[in-house]
């Protein structure tokens, strides 16, 4: 209370002087009332200037007044100094803003935890094989072994499954009005568990987990329901379709909860049950997650389910295993199950994302730190401009403290202005961040609030920043020495080695940014660059559904019939697009040999298929329509090399091991060029293709639901075509539907994301680095100049040509630009160990990425110096000399 | 405790000499809550003419020293102010005291009468 009434003193001011030397006088005029005379009641009465001084200390409190006229005298300091001022306010807010952005994003994919209960006991469940001294981790399991685990550990912990969330295209009205929205398989007790609570309707329980494809239901989440809907509540009982299946909104859920995957924010929820792999033992679609009840520990439900998953997977493959290769075999049997702590959700993204998100956090820091060193600098020049002002405050009287408190206050204003700039900055530049991670089509949603955290946040780093870069200069300031300062002959060495050692720490800084943006740049150069084998240009992937499964004929008829439309070149169907298709592989027998041990993936594609992405066929012939499995396969080279001793293999057969160690004979009728499977970072793999006619038992084809239609169109930009494609479609043939149009490229585009991600920022920060660096030398070679102006005109005066003077302008700059390059290089060497995973093809110690910061700082270093060099170069001796 | 650092009620010698210079150092802050606490609101010379003639004019309070004791006194919450209009029209602060003000009051006046009584005794034994 007492202090709030002395902050509204303070903020009164003059009110404040009004009131006491009314008070004061109405005292003299009641002595005059009473009968005294006026100058003899003035004289007793004393100074009322020291009177009105005393009761506003006590009203107001000395220090706190004290601390005001600071302000006022710092800012209009500040405003004196404009360009200073503003340079060093921009630097400083840009730095605090990309802090604040960074810490924005880190926050919402690590720490913030998710908006459900128990959150504390939530665990992800991944499981973990080592083979051949890699470690292979992965979150994926099967329905069926799900359930085992889940009833085996129930009296300790609760199991929820989730599936990725995928962008899906669904109808509301028409099967041609599609839209995406981000949908998720869930056990239907996650709400439950979860805590969550509907807003409307009812959310999803345990009676939803019961039949296979029997709860054709769906569940909104808040925010989906408010930007697909506009809070329309007669949304319960609108039903969509989805695939094959419509289905029925139940509810909305109530609050903010969008999925346990930070960066995907689910739209609609699904039971489990409806998935169509929620039946198959070998079709691993599920994330399990964990929650243990209380008072429970992890280690025993862990314990658990690693035995049933080995004895499941034991049971599973039969005697399949006996045929594999030793260290294969036990790989796989030995699998372990690891708990993972997962209170802030569990993503792709935030695996993925962890690395690098630290590694922007590094960068950010640095460029921080940077931006200190220049304010510094700048608050030195500064300060050395002021050294007869604080000599002056000192001799009269100005004690340290004072001094220093006169000091931090005014980096105190500009922190805080730049900490207004910087929130400001983060405000904007968070979601924009966010935006680059994934292609347009499919990005990456995170809820960014700027909520208490990221408030103190900024304020923390506007405190540590006034400490920082106030608190250097206000020591050095406090410490001067009135009678040597009011004389001018202050020891100017010190002050210079200073500003120089901090713009040695800038430089070294920089080129560390420098060097890892390089890094990332050229990574993503090399990525984006890099051979996939096939042509992504002007092809659109078309997932396409029946409404009840078609025999293989009439989808070729399908295909036949889009080949003759204009502008499309050519046509091809695969059971997955390349690139975005999961993994699909099984072992090779070749002539009745045991396998030996080499994965070969597969893809089941159309006669056409190869053409349509432009894969070179090199020996042999394309798939025709009588082909079909078992019977005839294309090849690539790869798979030539690792069973064929990398002679062809048109003609010869072999046997593919399905799971259950069931043999299929196949030969192989062509060999196609390589591709890139699953990942644009892999190595080519070896590949079998099979042809979509599956011959069954007797002999029958199976009909087929759905296929990825590989379109070539003549236009480059293939998106054009699409609601073309859209409607042609069911015209033709109205037993066919798209579900879902994406473009080759945009698939391709969706591997390099991190890559593109960290090289954009990197180079982002690195402009900054660069132009704070830049700010920095600048100012002080300026000072330098400044100081030395006397010297340099005596020089001019006996002859001193200009190169002589750019010299020894620049002489000392230049010794620290080298020494701080040096230190920047061997920290950025020493760095590069953490971040070696994100790298692809490029060295640290290659010497193009060595050079290429160098020459980029000499070069910004060399423009920032020339005008101080122009000023010293154009300094009139005459003038000069005359001054003093 | 805080005490101002010049001297603030005075003992007058006598009619026409000068001021002692020893002074009663604090003692302003208790005479002000006790006179406050028999007569409330009065304003500042009111208080100083009361200290003035309840000791006979031995006790002088320094005119323009009372202000300041009177803020920080607000301040520390002991006494509280108002402006009121007279009926010559003129403004005035007049004061009161707060039931801290009155134990303050009761603290101060229980050390007085220790002191008082201390120096009692040393002028009586030694």
């Amino acid at each position: 209370m007492r202090i709030w009434q002395r902050l509204t003193n303070l903020l009164r001011g003059n009110g404040l002087n009004r009131e006491i030397d009314e008070e004061l006088e109405s005292h003299i005029a009641e002595a005059v009332a009473n009968g005294r005379d006026p100058s003899e009641a003035r004289r007793a009465f004393g100074s009322s200037l020291r009177h009105r001084e005393a009761s506003r200390d006590a009203r107001i409190g000395a220090w706190l007044d004290s601390l005001r006229s600071d302000a006022i005298f710092g800012l209009r300091q500040l405003r004196k100094n404009k360009i200073t001022s503003i340079a060093a306010v921009l630097s400083l807010g840009l730095a605090v803003g990309s802090c604040m952005a960074a810490f924005r994003l880190i926050d919402a994919v690590l720490l913030r935890p998710l908006p459900v209960a128990n959150a504390d006991r939530l665990y992800e469940a991944p499981r973990h094989a080592v083979l051949k001294n890699e470690s292979f981790t992965f979150n994926s399991w099967s329905y069926p072994l799900f359930k085992e685990m889940r009833a085996g550990v129930k009296d300790k912990a609760e199991l929820i499954s989730v599936s990725d969330a995928e962008p899906m295209d669904l109808a509301y009205k028409s099967d041609q009005d599609v839209e995406r929205a981000q949908a998720q398989y869930v056990s239907g007790w996650m709400f439950p568990t979860f805590g969550l609570r509907p807003k409307l309707g009812r959310l999803l329980s345990e009676n939803d987990n019961v039949q296979p494809g029997g709860h054709p239901y769906a569940v909104l989440s808040q925010n989906y329901w408010k930007s697909r809907f506009g809070e329309d509540p007669s949304v319960i009982g609108r039903t969509f379709r989805m695939g094959n299946r419509v289905y029925e909104i139940v509810g909305v859920i109530d609050g903010k909860f969008t999925g346990t995957e930070p960066g995907k924010m689910v739209d609609i929820f699904i039971p489990a049950m409806m998935h169509p792999g929620v039946t198959a033992n070998d079709w691993g679609w599920l994330r399990a997650l964990v929650i243990l009840k209380p008072g429970m520990a992890a280690e025993p439900v862990r314990a658990k389910m690693e035995v049933i998953t080995r004895t499941y997977e034991t049971q599973r493959m039969g005697g399949a295993t006996d045929s594999m290769p030793k260290d294969v075999r036990d790989a796989f049997l030995n699998q372990q199950v690891w708990l993972e702590p997962a209170a802030s959700g569990a993503s792709e993204l935030r695996t993925n994302t962890r690395r690098p998100l630290a590694i922007l956090g590094v960068l950010v820091v640095l460029v921080l730190l940077i931006a200190c060193a220049n304010v510094a600098n700048l608050m030195t020049a500064q300060a050395a401009a002021r050294a007869r002002e604080m000599a002056l405050r000192v001799s009269i009287g100005g004690g340290r403290w004072r001094l220093v408190q006169l000091v931090l206050v005014q980096s105190g204003c500009m922190a805080f202005l730049a900490a207004a700039l910087g929130a400001l900055f983060a405000w904007w530049a968070a979601p924009f961040v966010v935006g680059m991670i994934n292609p347009p089509d499919n990005p990456a949603r995170l809820l960014l609030p700027a909520d208490w955290r990221v408030l103190a946040f900024g304020l923390g780093i506007s405190l540590a920043v006034t400490l920082l870069f106030g608190l250097l200069p206000a020591l050095r300031a406090s410490r001067v020495n009135p009678v040597s300062a009011l004389k001018g002959g202050e020891d100017p060495h010190a002050r210079r080695r200073l500003m120089h050692s901090l713009i040695g720490v800038q430089v070294a800084f920089c080129f560390l940014v420098l060097f890892v943006a390089s890094l990332f740049v050229t990574t993503f150069e090399r990525l984006s660059h890099v051979a996939t084998g096939f042509s992504a240009n002007g092809v659109l992937v078309v997932d396409t559904v029946a409404k009840q499964p078609q025999s293989v004929e009439y989808w070729n008829q399908l295909l036949e019939h889009l080949r003759h439309v204009p502008g499309i070149k050519a046509v091809g169907m695969s059971d997955a697009p390349l690139l975005a298709g999961g993994n699909w592989s099984n072992f090779i027998s070749v002539d009745g040999n045991p396998p030996n041990g080499i994965h070969a993936y597969m893809r089941r594609v159309s006669p056409g298929w190869i053409d349509a992405l432009e894969i070179p066929l090199i020996r042999g012939r394309d798939f025709l329509p009588q082909d079909s499995q078992p019977e005839s396969a294309l090849v690539n080279q790869a798979f030539a090399e690792a069973h064929f001793d990398g002679k062809s293999p048109v003609g010869r057969t072999f046997d593919i091991v399905f799971s259950g160690n069931h043999h299929e004979q196949f030969q192989a009728v062509g060999l196609v060029g390589n591709v890139r499977y699953s990942d644009l970072r892999q190595p080519f793999v070896p590949q079998v293709y099979v042809p979509f006619p599956i011959l069954s038992d007797k002999g029958k084809v199976e009909s087929m639901g759905n296929a990825e239609l590989i379109v070539r169109t003549s236009n480059p930009n293939p998106v054009l075509l699409s609601q073309f494609i859209r409607d042609e479609i069911p015209r033709a043939r109205p037993e066919f539907r798209v579900s879902r149009i994406r473009t080759q490229s945009e698939i391709n585009l969706s591997h390099t994301v991190r890559e593109r991600l960290l090289a954009t920022l990197a180079v982002f920060f690195a402009l900054v680095a660069l132009l704070l660096a830049g700010i920095g030398l600048y100012g002080v070679l300026h000072y330098y100049v400044m100081q030395r102006r006397r010297e340099i005109g005596i020089r001019i005066a006996v002859g001193a040509d200009a190169v002589h003077i750019a010299r020894i302008v620049t002489i000392d700059a230049l010794v620290v630009l080298v020494i701080g390059s040096v230190a920047g290089l061997a920290l950025g060497m020493a760095s590069t160990r953490f971040m070696d995973t994100l790298f692809y093809e490029v060295k640290a110690s290659d010497p193009t990425i060595m050079l290429l910061p160098a020459a980029i700082l000499f070069a910004v270093a060399l423009l920032a110096s020339v005008p101080a060099v122009i000023r010293a170069v154009r300094i009139d001796p005459a003038s000069m000399l005359r001054v003093e | 405790m805080e005490h101002f650092p010049y001297s603030d009620v005075y003992i007058l010698g006598g009619p026409g000499m000068p001021p002692k210079s020893d002074a009663l150092q604090g003692s302003l802050d208790l005479l002000v809550l006790k006179i406050l606490s028999r007569r409330p609101q009065l304003h500042g010379y009111a208080i100083m003419s009361a200290i003035q003639e309840i000791s006979d004019e031995v006790l002088r309070v320094e005119e323009g020293s009372l202000y300041p004791a009177l803020h920080r006194m607000e301040e520390a919450g002991w006494i509280r102010a108002e402006w009121i209009t007279k009926e010559t029209g003129r403004r005035a602060r007049i004061y009161e005291v707060t039931p801290a003000g009155r134990k303050q009051l009761g603290t101060e006046e229980s050390r007085w009468r220790a002191v008082a009584a201390a120096v009692n005794r040393v002028l009586r034994e030694a």
